[in-house]
């Protein structure tokens, strides 16, 4: 980490607009370049690529809208993202590899094959997931930036 | 191998990203769907798919792929056009239907992901 401890951690927010597939990974994109920026290592930007750019994808296809919000310290990477939209029926079904509810549209852009949720799992070290449904999504994940999860 | 060798070896057309071509590919990963192509494709990857959308852009560019090549001589959409060449990802055509693309550059010495 090239800069000084006392500016951690920092927060910055992003706001999803759902169904707007055009920018769609635009703000993993920002966040990349966010930690690039800081120093952090590969691994651990690779993996936070990976789950931020999955939790923007499940706001944009089920979601009105949301907001990202992104809490940077030296130990580790937090993310929490809060959405307005249909919420998930049975979170632990959702979670499945495969599953999925996307509907064509999605699916021919290439979204929806059920494997967001559980890429998500896989690259963080802590994962929580609560939704209501018809009202929205809380998805909070954390990775840590020394002795994380190696995948 | 160097990108450039497979533009030349496999004439692929070059839409975007010429600047990049000197880049070193350490392998190949196919896929339509962007989730997969993002949890297993590799830094550096050649990545092979029919997807023309302005999202294989955000994807390239996470996982740092060395190029995205569309398959069965898809045209990319004017936007993904657009957004490669502000991210600086190269963009490339194959006129060759996706397997036998993949089947070619395999045996060509670009390597999966899987080592055997």
């Amino acid at each position: 980490m090239d800069q000084t401890e006392e500016k951690y951690p920092f927060y910055e927010t992003f706001h999803i607009e759902g169904g707007n597939f055009t920018h769609a990974g635009s703000i993993s994109s920002r966040i990349k370049r966010i930690l690039k920026n800081e120093g952090f290592p590969n691994q651990v930007i690779r993996r936070m690529a990976i789950a931020t750019f999955e939790a923007e994808m499940n706001v944009i296809c089920y979601a009105r809208w949301g907001i990202l919000n992104l809490l940077v310290s030296t130990d580790f990477l937090k993310v929490v993202v809060d959405d307005e939209g249909v919420g998930i029926h049975d979170v632990n079904q959702a979670m499945k590899e495969g599953f999925s509810t996307a509907d064509e549209r999605i699916r021919e852009l290439g979204f929806g094959a059920g494997m967001g949720l559980s890429n998500i799992k896989k690259v963080t070290d802590e994962m929580l997931l609560t939704s209501v449904v018809n009202q929205g999504t809380h998805l909070e994940f954390t990775i840590n930036v020394v002795n994380g999860n190696p995948a | 191998m160097k990108l450039e060798t497979l533009v030349q070896s496999f004439e692929l057309e070059v839409k975007t990203g010429s600047d990049q071509l000197h880049q070193e590919v350490t392998g190949g990963y196919a896929g339509d769907l962007l989730s997969d192509v993002i949890a297993h494709s590799a830094r550096g990857n050649v990545w092979i798919t029919i997807q023309t959308h302005p999202n294989i852009v955000a994807v390239a560019s996470l996982k740092d792929l060395a190029a995205i090549i569309l398959a069965g001589g898809r045209e990319p959409d004017p936007e993904t056009l657009k957004k490669a060449a502000e991210e600086g990802i190269p963009l490339l055509i194959s006129l060759l239907p996706a397997f036998e693309l993949i089947g070619r550059l395999y045996q060509a010495g670009v390597p999966g992901i899987v080592s055997c």
